[in-house]
């Protein structure tokens, strides 16, 4: 099995090692990145590619561990023995697998999709080891073996934000999604703004990464703010952007108080030179 | 295995690497994933080994330390392959036979590294050149180990000279956001007192259990348990670092799993009294801060602990009615010793620690640099419930 990216999604050499790397070693590839790098896009795309069906785990916040194994709908047995019209005696019939067990249980090899796996607990990802280690689990209301005769392609995505437990890292392939280049950039840039004029697109790239290299900024703009941006400069009606203090709408760029201020001393500061 | 020299530049990095990535790597390549190219095992080395992209520099370092006079295009030849399935073969059957000590594993690796040398000259060009550099790395001089900057269009290995992932480097950069995470570590509950609380899901699962007949289930309600005293140096040398406290505290106040926080300020040292203010108002005596909070607390000193040699020998007064000196060091050993946790977080860089107050301060508290990775590390440390001292 090959991945090198569909028509839709772009990859490169890096990433492609990764997937291989991770389908080869049967182990979940962790893919980590600032947002909207395209992370959770990569498990439809090998899906896609690969011609596996897809399951997917969104994490809340609230998200447990035991939740993507199975549910035991207690309610509905105690539901359905009052009215006695279901035969509540056997446990299983009321036993439904949460994603994970859907993905052990399949007959077909798939690919498992657990996204933004740091939002649930701190402690949520320790949770999963075993289960994703050996592939296989015990419904202890049961007895039952849920165990993968396929070892689905397990991709789980995370912010690159937060950190994740050291014993739950090791047992991952691991690939960070670089921020996109500027080349890169201008695609994107032209797939949400298909009319800019192109001087103005390379004046904003040039403002955007000249503010992003910037050393005091502490929470650099990212993809959507330069997008934001640039549908602001055009709203207004402006041709011509260059970075000075006066740059128009560096609120969008920039939204902390701190990095404005940083960016004004920056800006201000080469002028001297 | 020619590739451990890397592995053992990487361990001297502090990356977390060991037996299992190696044999990670070994499978990998066995499968063939590199697409017999350098450049391709430079993509499935780092997929393997590298866990976090706090650690993806020091594996662009150490990759170029390694390989960094080799062609990125170098075509990995049907001979060389031969060798390295024959060697991935060989460790993967000692992972088959039952699990091997990790030491023995390691030392295992010592001995193939002995075998690499002998092989050198009769192997292809790229591995004599591991070869070599493994040596160097093994003690004796590096010598020969380029750095990458050989020139020219095709030198070395671009991606890894360009170490694009410094700013990645987890001990450089801290951001508010890490220190809540970090803070959260120091999270416990505990339920009691009276049960007061409805346990829902319980109830249901019982009374489920139970074929129908109710069953209430109640519970004491869940209440963070967890007491932090932050003290922190103010002025003086730690004038630059005013951002970065300032952070620390609208992390620590933000964090709502405490039961209960106090924050002091002291300047250079603890000398019998500490501060309520960072204007050194609403001052507090040492002896009566211990006799308030008991031994659970868990005390975390900030501040760079930089001060002349004197300073901290210096003494202040044991209390008001009580006029025996005591040096700024006994003080703070009064307070390692009162908590079970402890720790100091040091905004100062590493390299500048030896040799100085610092050093003599670690030894009576546990010091860790104030960065993502010290700063983990500290709360770890609180968290292990041993005395403060090593």
């Amino acid at each position: 099995m090959e991945f090198t990216g569909t028509d839709a999604y772009l990859t490169n050499p890096a990433l492609d090692a990764a997937v291989r790397c991770a389908l080869v070693l049967e182990k979940p590839l962790l893919v980590r990145g600032e947002p909207g790098t395209g992370k959770t896009l990569l498990a439809e795309a090998v899906s896609e590619a690969l011609q596996l069906p897809l399951i997917t785990w969104h994490v809340k916040s609230t998200t447990r561990a035991q939740e993507g194994l199975y549910h035991y709908d207690t309610v509905q047995r105690l539901y359905d023995s009052r009215f006695g019209d279901h035969d509540v005696r056997d446990i299983r019939e009321y036993i439904h697998m949460g994603p994970l067990g859907q993905a052990f249980q399949s007959d077909q090899r798939v690919v498992l999709l657990i996204d933004e796996i740091d939002k649930a607990d701190i402690e949520f990802p320790n949770d999963l080891l075993h289960e994703l280690d050996r592939m296989r689990f015990v419904v202890t209301e049961t007895g039952d073996e849920i165990a993968a005769t396929q070892r689905p392609v397990v991709i789980i995505t995370s912010n690159a934000e937060k950190e994740l437990p050291d014993a739950f890292l090791r047992r991952c392939i691991f690939h960070f999604i670089d921020f996109p280049d500027r080349e890169l950039m201008s695609r994107i840039v032209d797939v949400h703004h298909p009319d800019l004029d192109s001087a103005l697109m390379e004046q904003a790239l040039s403002a955007f990464f000249a503010v992003r290299g910037m050393d005091r900024i502490r929470k650099p703009p990212s993809t959507s703010e330069l997008v934001d941006w640039i549908a602001m400069l055009q709203v207004a009606g402006i041709e011509t952007v260059e970075l000075t203090e006066a740059t128009p709408f560096l609120g969008t760029l920039l939204k902390k108080e701190q990095d404005l201020q940083a960016f004004v001393n920056q800006v201000s500061g080469r002028r001297r030179f | 295995m020619f590739y451990l020299g890397l592995l053992y530049r990487l361990r001297e990095a502090d990356v977390p690497v060991g037996p299992t990535e190696a044999l990670n790597l070994a499978a990998a390549l066995r499968a063939g994933a590199h697409d017999n190219s350098v450049r391709g095992f430079y993509y499935i080395a780092r997929a393997t080994m590298i866990h976090h992209e706090g650690h993806l520099d020091a594996f662009d370092r150490a990759f170029l330390a390694e390989y960094g006079n080799l062609d990125w295009d170098t075509e990995l030849t049907e001979e060389l392959r031969e060798w390295l399935d024959e060697q991935a073969a060989r460790l993967e059957e000692i992972s088959e036979t039952e699990a091997p000590d990790v030491q023995e594993l390691l030392d295992m690796f010592e001995q193939r590294k002995a075998e690499q040398t002998e092989r050198h000259d009769g192997g292809p060009y790229w591995i004599g050149t591991g070869g070599k550099s493994q040596l160097g790395q093994a003690g004796s001089a590096s010598s020969g180990v380029s750095t990458g900057s050989s020139g020219g269009g095709r030198a070395a290995i671009r991606i890894a000279d360009m170490r694009s992932y410094r700013p990645y480097r987890s001990d450089v950069t801290l951001d508010i956001r890490q220190l809540e995470v970090a803070l959260r570590r120091l999270r416990a509950f505990v339920r009691e007192g009276s049960q007061t609380e409805l346990d829902i899901d319980a109830t249901i699962d019982e009374t489920a259990r139970n074929a129908g007949e109710i069953e209430v289930v109640v519970r004491p309600p869940s209440r963070p348990n967890t007491h932090v005293i932050l003290m922190s140096d103010v002025g003086g040398s730690m004038f630059p670092y005013t951002t970065l406290m300032s952070q620390v505290f609208s992390a620590t106040q933000k964090a709502t799993h405490f039961k209960e926080l106090r924050t002091y300020y002291f300047h250079n040292c603890v000398y019998g009294k500490v501060y309520g203010t960072d204007r050194f108002t609403e001052p507090v005596w040492v002896h009566d801060l211990l006799r308030e909070c008991g031994p659970h607390y868990k005390l975390i000193m900030v501040g760079d602990a930089f001060m002349a040699p004197y300073e901290l020998g210096q003494a202040g007064p044991w209390s008001a009615n009580d006029n025996s000196r005591v040096p700024g060091i006994e003080w703070l050993r009064i307070l390692g010793d009162h908590f079970t946790d402890s720790c100091w977080l040091n905004p100062e860089p590493l390299s500048r620690w030896h040799g100085t107050t610092i050093e003599a301060i670690g030894e009576v508290i546990e010091m860790f640099p104030l960065t993502t990775e010290g700063l983990t590390e500290a709360m770890a440390h609180l968290n292990r419930g041993t005395p403060g001292r090593r």
